[in-house]
């Protein structure tokens, strides 16, 4: 088992024009490692893919795959499958010639070809469609067609672009967890682009989340929502409230009045502007005392229902809004309805700072 | 940094090359050699504009320039307004028979030019039958000119306008109603609106095709001149290659304005409704439904009486004395020393441009959509293809003389033979039939090619087992609209054909000058009877590719 990467991208960049669609990208992925890349639309994250694949040239930088520069190789000289979006599957071909398609014409037999088909459908759950065209079966069953027509050369590299977003949002769910499955078995080293956050943190190792052209954050999934590392980051994963503040001391900050004991990031000065984050399902109600620190005075304004728990908007000292998650269970042993007075306190173990 | 170029990308490049190389031979070299001809004298020596000097120092030519402004317009103002009226009745109304008078509506598109003309003599000539409604006045002429216009165009009027008025967005027709406008105002506000760019396209497209015509003006103009016949008699008559560049270049000017004009009117149609537009299904009205069926059966007739006028024509003895039938006009080696001959060179000469016509077309559009990077070569050939929108066909007839026939032209030899003609005739026909194949690209996902590259199959290969297959409906619609525009092709091929390769279309000319009237309307027939088995032949072939491909476009 080397520890070398599989992938290496370093500081890839594209413009168009005067427009930077990727800026400075770098990351790297490890064989058999399943990377998202997340982002809204417009953030480059497309362009990268491609980039990745040969279908856009770089504007700067390098891309080496599996110890191979391939920055100026051509798609064809490029060792990936890949699956659009539209998926892309020949309309006039059967769900079999489609399969086929990649395994023709490199001297395999009629028989041989025909053997891999039928394993590659298997794999993917579709055994017995062969004879259809992609027009006569379902989204998700076309998808499946595309991901098999990939799979059939085996290549090193699995590239998936935003491959479940035409979906239902039922069959997404379930072909998350098949695709994921799949590339488990298969060990076979793939990158997605998705703009779902849901999607990227189920099924990826690891995210390189991107906004405006840049790679913001590279990690895994837990690591990424627990500890984002920039505002973007923290606001476009999950949830987040931003509550404004200003810097007291090192370890002190103020927001709304009420004093805070957090680690303030490297950087920052007292008397400086600053933003914290908290997550919704961060704040505590349970068990506070009068020695627990961080302790708001607030008011539930407004409690909405959302099934497994309920959003509640709390006003605290000096106009403070935040956003709390309270699960049923809490509702019923605290009888919380709109208008109560309660206590809440902010762990500082999970409060984030950034300069505001 | 570049991607290195694979060997798909190298072989789409030099084929680019080979397009651009070809579309450069067959129009931009010719085009250029008018240009400079028309700034030389009779022995090559530039002379600045002295031509155009003399051209607009001689008043019977700066006659029928103006001659050939105040027909066409007249033209055009008549030919609008009723293909407008006719393609809302079939677009718009509840009333009966829509299908067929939209398919009674196009057959003047089968005839070329000529045959209206003549049908018209045999009404309104000296000797004509109808001759009274003119009260006194000369079908020769003016009169006649514009009512062959009218009729030959209208077809062309008519498919702009129908495909105007065919999407509309029912919900804004909903909000007008539901806001208390009245029809009148509904129409003013929301129907002209919407329709406004494709009645300027169709104005100028018209206009330009009325302008540059060469066989209406030629057999009922009489001693009334336009440029158009200017050019032949400069140019055949005269043997005066110099002036007759002049004229050619001065014959280009409607065509270019019309031509930035529709660019123009292009752009600003993109995006006037929206994809999730609640198509418009028209409403039920009595008096209005009656009205316009009334008047579309009064234009559908007129369209078949000029037809039926020329096929009777066509079949009797002698008119007017003997009005016995007969096929003996359609012994044509009794008017004409070609005979049939001319017609069997035309149906070679159509399947053939047809044919090449249309792979070479489809071939380049696909070059142009497909080839990755390389947006130089892409763009030039983009733009060659565009210029035959905007060149008469009589300016690129004379052009090839020019060109092909200069001395020490490599080409040169093509030059009298059919293939001279059959390169004219995909050079004149090229911007349409590279728009739809086009058009036909795009609409496939772009993505097959990338599929394939990653796949290590060749672009070549997914071309021929997809992309083809899947754009086959396009590809046939190509094939006939050029031989069916090969047929009837008048203008362009007039200087070009030679002593063994008269075309039909030529020999209706000669015929009708040589008095042999009933022989040109046989003729014209005889085109006019092809075109329309082509055209069931189309779509027959159409009808059984959908059976065939619908497998795989069901939903």
């Amino acid at each position: 088992m080397s520890e070398q990467p599989y992938l290496v991208v370093e500081r890839v960049a594209k413009h168009f024009g005067k427009f930077q669609a990727v800026r400075d990208a770098t990351f790297t992925v490890k064989r058999g490692e399943f990377v998202c890349l997340l982002g809204p639309s417009g953030c480059g994250k497309t362009t990268l893919l491609r980039m990745i694949a040969g279908l856009e040239t770089m504007s700067g930088g390098r891309i080496v795959q599996d110890g191979r520069d391939i920055s100026n190789l051509p798609p064809s000289g490029r060792d990936f499958g890949i699956v659009f979006q539209s998926y892309a599957l020949f309309p006039n071909l059967t769900v079999f010639d489609n399969v086929a398609y990649g395994l023709r014409g490199r001297g395999k037999s009629g028989a041989e070809i025909a053997a891999r088909v039928d394993e590659l459908l298997t794999l993917v759950g579709l055994p017995g469609e062969a004879k259809k065209f992609p027009a006569q079966i379902s989204g998700g069953q076309q998808q499946r067609v595309a991901l098999a027509r990939a799979l059939a050369i085996s290549p090193g590299l699995l590239l998936l672009d935003e491959p479940l977003s035409a979906l239902d949002a039922r069959v997404r769910v379930y072909l998350r967890q098949e695709i994921r499955a799949l590339q488990h078995r298969l060990g076979v080293t793939t990158i997605m682009v998705t703009h779902d956050q849901e999607e990227a943190l189920t099924m990826a190792d690891r995210i390189a989340v991107m906004n405006s052209g840049r790679i913001e954050q590279y990690g895994t999934p837990a690591h990424v929502y627990a500890a984002p590392e920039t505002p973007f980051v923290a606001d476009f994963v999950g949830t987040t409230n931003f509550l404004k503040a200003k810097m007291l001391a090192p370890g002190r900050i103020v927001s709304g009045g009420v004093e805070i004991a957090v680690a303030t990031p490297e950087g920052t000065n007292p008397g400086m502007d600053l933003r914290v984050c908290v997550r919704p399902e961060d704040v505590m109600v349970r068990g506070i005392g009068d020695t627990t620190p961080n302790r708001v005075d607030v008011t539930v304004e407004e409690l909405v229902f959302m099934g497994a728990f309920s959003r509640a908007r709390l006003v605290g000292p000096g106009g403070m809004s935040i956003s709390a998650d309270f699960s049923a269970n809490l509702l019923r042993d605290h009888s919380l309805a709109a208008g109560a007075r309660i206590k809440v306190a902010l762990p500082a173990e999970r409060l984030r700072v950034f300069p505001g | 940094m570049g991607i290195r170029l694979d060997r798909d990308a190298i072989g789409q490049r030099a084929a680019l090359l080979v397009a651009a190389g070809f579309l450069l031979v067959s129009l931009a070299l010719p085009l250029a050699t008018l240009f400079g001809k028309s700034f030389r004298d009779r022995d090559g020596q530039f002379v600045g504009l002295a031509n155009f000097v003399r051209y607009f120092g001689t008043p019977s030519l700066v006659a029928s320039l103006w001659s050939t402004v105040w027909v066409s317009l007249l033209a055009t103002c008549i030919v609008v307004p009723l293909a407008f009226v006719y393609a809302y009745a079939i677009r718009r109304t509840t009333m009966p028979g829509r299908g067929v008078f939209r398919a009674l509506g196009l057959v003047p598109i089968l005839a070329p030019s000529l045959l209206p003309a003549i049908a018209l003599i045999y009404l309104f000539g000296n000797q004509g039958f109808a001759r009274f409604m003119l009260m006194g006045e000369s079908i020769y002429g003016p009169i006649g000119i514009v009512i062959a216009q009218v009729y030959y165009c209208f077809p062309h009027a008519f498919l702009i306008l129908s495909t105007a008025l065919a999407i509309a967005d029912r919900r804004h027709y909903e909000a007008a109603e539901v806001l208390g406008a009245g029809r009148v105002r509904v129409f003013l506000t929301v129907t002209l609106p919407g329709v406004k760019y494709g009645i300027v396209s169709a104005f100028f497209v018209v206009f330009t095709m009325i302008a540059t015509d060469f066989g209406i003006p030629k057999v009922i103009g009489g001693r009334f001149n336009v440029l158009a016949t200017d050019v032949y008699k400069q140019v055949i008559g005269q043997q005066n290659f110099e002036m007759g560049a002049v004229v050619g270049m001065v014959l280009l000017l409607p065509a270019m304005i019309a031509f930035a004009a529709d660019r123009w009117v292009a752009r600003r149609q993109v995006a006037l409704l929206s994809a999730r537009a609640v198509p418009f299904e028209p409403q039920k009205r009595k008096l209005r439904d009656l009205v316009l069926f009334a008047f579309c059966a009064l234009v559908a007739t007129c369209i078949l009486v000029v037809l039926g006028v020329a096929a009777w024509a066509s079949l009797i003895q002698y008119w007017p004395y003997n009005l016995s039938l007969s096929l003996r006009n359609y012994a044509f080696q009794n008017a004409d020393a070609s005979g049939w001959s001319s017609y069997f060179n035309t149906l070679a000469m159509a399947a053939c441009a047809a044919t090449i016509g249309c792979s070479v077309v489809a071939f380049g559009a696909w070059l142009v959509d497909k080839t990755r990077g390389a947006e130089f070569l892409r763009g030039v050939v983009h733009l060659l293809a565009m210029i035959p929108l905007a060149v008469p066909g009589l300016v690129l007839g004379l052009s090839y003389i020019f060109f092909f026939n200069a001395p020490g032209n490599p080409l040169g030899f093509i030059y009298g033979t059919l293939a001279i003609l059959v390169l004219n005739t995909i050079a004149h026909f090229y911007t349409v039939a590279h728009l739809t194949s086009l058009q036909a690209l795009k609409q496939l996902d772009p993505e097959f090619e990338s599929v394939s590259s990653s796949l290590k199959i060749s672009v070549w290969r997914t071309a021929w087992q997809v992309t083809l297959p899947v754009s086959s409906q396009a590809l046939l619609d190509v094939w006939f609209y050029m031989f069916v525009n090969a047929m009837t092709t008048v203008s362009a091929v007039i200087f070009l054909y030679g002593p063994y390769t008269k075309l039909a279309s030529v020999a209706i000319v000669n015929m009708d000058e040589a008095g042999f009237t009933a022989a040109a309307a046989a003729m014209g027939c005889t085109i006019v009877a092809t075109s329309a088995a082509a055209k069931v032949l189309h779509s027959l072939l159409a009808a059984w590719l959908d059976r065939r491909t619908q497998a795989w476009r069901a939903r």
